[in-house]
């Protein structure tokens, strides 16, 4: 496998590894995406003061459980990126599965608290606030099952000892997977 | 991975085998090298080039000689034409520009440019064409659904493009959506892979400043690209949940706001203009440089301006919106941005003029294709401030004036721009040269009807003629024996500038067979593309054999040299 890689992807004109290089270019256009949709969100709150109504519906407690969750997640990817450094790639694969194991978390809570809104009616369509509330944590919990995916196979190379720097491109991504939350978090539940 | 393995010798042979059994052609497709996947978005985007221009055949039929049923379409019935001006627009700029321009000569000049053997991530190149390949088959399959293609313009405002009993193209309008934004994910994929590998993967010796423009021109556009389509993917998930979910983003009775996406598209949409514009100017600057035979006279000008260019691209999209509503004030404000992006723009001019000054000039096909895109670009340019400045723009707004200015940019950057660096890469893609008296009598039959095609559309513009009319016999101002004479002019243009394209066809597939062979360096150009086999082998270079720069590109006409070029490759 090694010996298949091009010339180019070795090289490093710049001294940055190419792998981090690129991650940092798909986290920038990541976040005009949730720039994007976040600014047109809080233009439209701004503009809306009865949207308040519709937040006082949102939970929370769950939200901050979930922020815990996620840092918690991001603490354990740290590890095992210091793990990946120290070249034990058995210790990195089982600190990601940790990860993993967050993100998972984050999604069943994230499902039940779905659950129990909409069955009180909040669905995406019961007003404009609803729309972004789901429209951004949906987009956000794409992220998060994407993450949670390549984490798995970064994680199953790493047991077997190889590509041991994608531990730490994959705990770049999940660091930023964090902080979108962090700017969810206030944006869409304490914001009352 | 049977993928990723090299295999050498089965390259040298170019493209002539297409014909080889199933591996054969399963080599093609699944290839990770950078020169054919180039191929692969290049015949493609020819491919929907074809598609787009039919397309504004038909309508163009309809419009000189409304009612008439067009040979090869039948009559065009008013949910057909909407369909088909926003397929025309989107598939030219989206499927024809992006992946030719960009994608196609991004691909195959890059590495060769910089002399890498590969793209950084070779397989993600592939997934980029992949995705890209799906996004062309949404496309095609959404003109074929029940209600038809989507005809809400490409521009796709809501809520004619929110509601389906307002656009009556409910499955439509949402496969055109999503094969929006496939395209996008193909394109960022692909410029965060150009981004990286000019960064990273450049030739030992080789500085900033002895990038070839183009090159530099293609990772400008690609960063200008990923830092504008983020908030149109947001809004694009919006609109396409107002259309299948019910929400009311773009709804002012329930919250949203329609003019959201006319910002969220033009901020993505009018950078979108200098992201095809760039490596035009590029590919332009590079084919000046090598046929003035002279070194470029403002390098750095170039670069300097260019990233201006991007900068303030940023900030003049709003003067798409002087008549949607938007406070006089900012008017003023998006007025004053958009006047000053004409500046690095006529800077990048001057330096093309100062660097023909004096030079020993070659009027090759290559050539005259990039002396065209800067003059006809130039009356592209001109009239854009017309519409730029927000006191004009009401009165022009919607007409064919803005029509024909935009083609006047769009036609020199997609068409005039995709064929000189055609003709002047051809030599190097497929090993041959092409026939150049055809290729000056395909450049007059193209030149010549373009703007018997363009100009009639300005004066009609004048005239008061709305954009996306149906049949102007409705409207009896617009419908006078004056206005429809014009309108056949431009029409009868349009014929026979497709009728002139057979002969560049003919001319392509005549010489890549048996075309006059080219050797290396067959302009005897400086970029260190020219210094490998044409077409290059696998991996570009032999790998004892990769090339170390020890000048820029642009070294022509040196005093103490015999040769009037100085490769970048050659030590000195």
């Amino acid at each position: 496998m090694a010996n298949a890689k091009p010339l180019a992807t070795l090289r490093s004109a710049t001294g940055i590894p190419t792998g981090r290089l690129a991650v940092w270019w798909v986290l920038a256009s990541e976040v005009v995406i949730f720039g994007g949709l976040l600014g047109t969100y809080i233009m439209h709150r701004l503009g809306h003061p009865e949207w308040a109504e519709a937040a006082s519906h949102t939970q929370t407690w769950i939200g901050a459980i979930n922020t815990f969750v996620l840092l918690t997640s991001s603490f354990t990817a740290v590890l095992a990126h210091q793990a990946a450094e120290k070249g034990n790639g058995k210790e990195a694969a089982k600190l990601l599965g940790f990860t993993i194991l967050g993100a998972l978390t984050f999604l069943v809570i994230k499902s039940f608290e779905w659950a129990n809104e909409i069955s009180h009616g909040y669905t995406i369509t019961a007003n404009t606030f609803w729309s972004f509330y789901y429209t951004a944590a949906g987009l956000h919990a794409l992220h998060v099952i994407a993450g949670a995916i390549i984490m798995g196979v970064v994680a199953v190379d790493a047991y077997r000892g190889r590509e041991l720097h994608r531990v730490e491109l994959i705990g770049i991504y999940w660091h930023f997977v964090d902080v979108v939350w962090i700017f969810l978090f206030p944006l869409l539940y304490i914001a009352k | 991975m049977a993928d990723t393995a090299v295999d050498v010798h089965h390259d040298h042979h170019g493209h002539d085998d297409h014909h080889h059994g199933p591996t054969g052609i399963l080599k093609y497709i699944w290839s990770t090298d950078h020169k054919i996947i180039a191929m692969q978005y290049l015949f493609t985007g020819m491919l929907m080039a074809i598609i787009g221009g039919y397309m504004a055949y038909v309508f163009r039929m309809q419009l000189a000689f409304p009612g008439i049923s067009v040979p090869g379409f039948g009559q065009v019935s008013p949910g057909e034409y909407n369909a088909l001006i926003t397929n025309h627009g989107s598939i030219m700029i989206f499927w024809v520009a992006m992946p030719v321009l960009i994608a196609a000569f991004g691909n195959y000049l890059i590495p060769l440019m910089i002399g890498a053997d590969d793209m950084v991530f070779p397989r993600i190149n592939r997934l980029s064409f992949q995705v890209f390949f799906l996004s062309v088959i949404v496309l095609m399959a959404s003109l074929f659904v029940e209600g038809g293609g989507f005809g809400g313009a490409w521009t796709s405002y809501p809520p004619l493009s929110a509601v389906a009993e307002y656009n009556q193209t409910n499955l439509g309008s949402s496969l055109w959506l999503i094969a929006v934004a496939l395209e996008f994910v193909a394109f960022l994929l692909g410029g965060i892979n150009f981004i990286t590998t000019l960064m990273n993967s450049r030739a030992p010796g080789m500085k900033a400043y002895d990038i070839p423009l183009v090159a530099w021109m293609i990772v400008i556009a690609s960063i200008l690209f990923m830092l504008s389509v983020g908030p149109l993917v947001a809004g694009a998930v919006m609109l396409l949940f107002d259309q299948t979910l019910g929400t009311g983003f773009y709804d002012p009775a329930r919250g949203g706001d329609p003019i959201l996406w006319q910002h969220l598209f033009w901020f993505f949409g009018h950078p979108e203009v200098y992201v095809v514009l760039l490596p035009a100017i590029g590919i332009t600057v590079d084919v000046i440089a090598t046929f003035a035979r002279k070194k470029i006279f403002g390098y750095k000008m170039v670069l300097y301006t260019a990233v201006a260019t991007g900068v303030l691209s940023f900030f003049v999209w709003a003067h798409h919106q002087f008549i949607a509503g938007i406070d006089p004030r900012m008017a003023n404000v998006f007025t004053v941005t958009t006047l000053l992006i004409s500046v690095p723009i006529a800077e990048m001019c001057f330096v093309i003029i100062a660097t023909l000054y004096g030079g020993s000039i070659r009027l090759t096909t290559p050539m005259l294709w990039a002396l065209a895109f800067m003059a006809e670009f130039l009356i592209g340019g001109v009239t854009g401030i017309f519409l730029g400045a927000s006191g004009a723009d009401i009165y022009f707004h919607d007409t064919y004036f803005v029509l024909a200015h935009f083609h006047y940019t769009f036609f020199p950057i997609a068409i005039i721009g995709s064929f000189c660096a055609f003709t002047y890469w051809f030599p190097k893609m497929f090993g041959r040269m092409m026939n150049d008296t055809l290729g000056k009598i395909h450049f007059w039959g193209t030149i010549i009807p373009f703007n018997f095609i363009f100009i009639p559309l300005f004066v009609l513009g004048m005239g008061g003629q709305h954009r996306r009319i149906y049949n102007f016999q409705h409207f009896p101002e617009l419908a006078t024996p004056e206005m429809f004479q014009l309108r056949q002019i431009a029409t009868i243009s349009l014929l026979i500038m497709i009728a002139f394209q057979l002969v560049f066809f003919y001319n392509m597939i005549t010489s890549w067979i048996r075309g006059e062979k080219a050797g290396k360096n067959p302009w005897q150009a400086n970029t260190l593309e020219w210094t490998t086999e044409s077409p290059p082998p696998h991996g570009n270079w032999p790998l004892d054999r990769m090339p170390v720069v020890y000048r820029g590109p642009y070294e022509y006409g040196h005093p103490d040299r015999e040769e009037d070029y100085w490769p970048q490759d050659e030590p000195a």
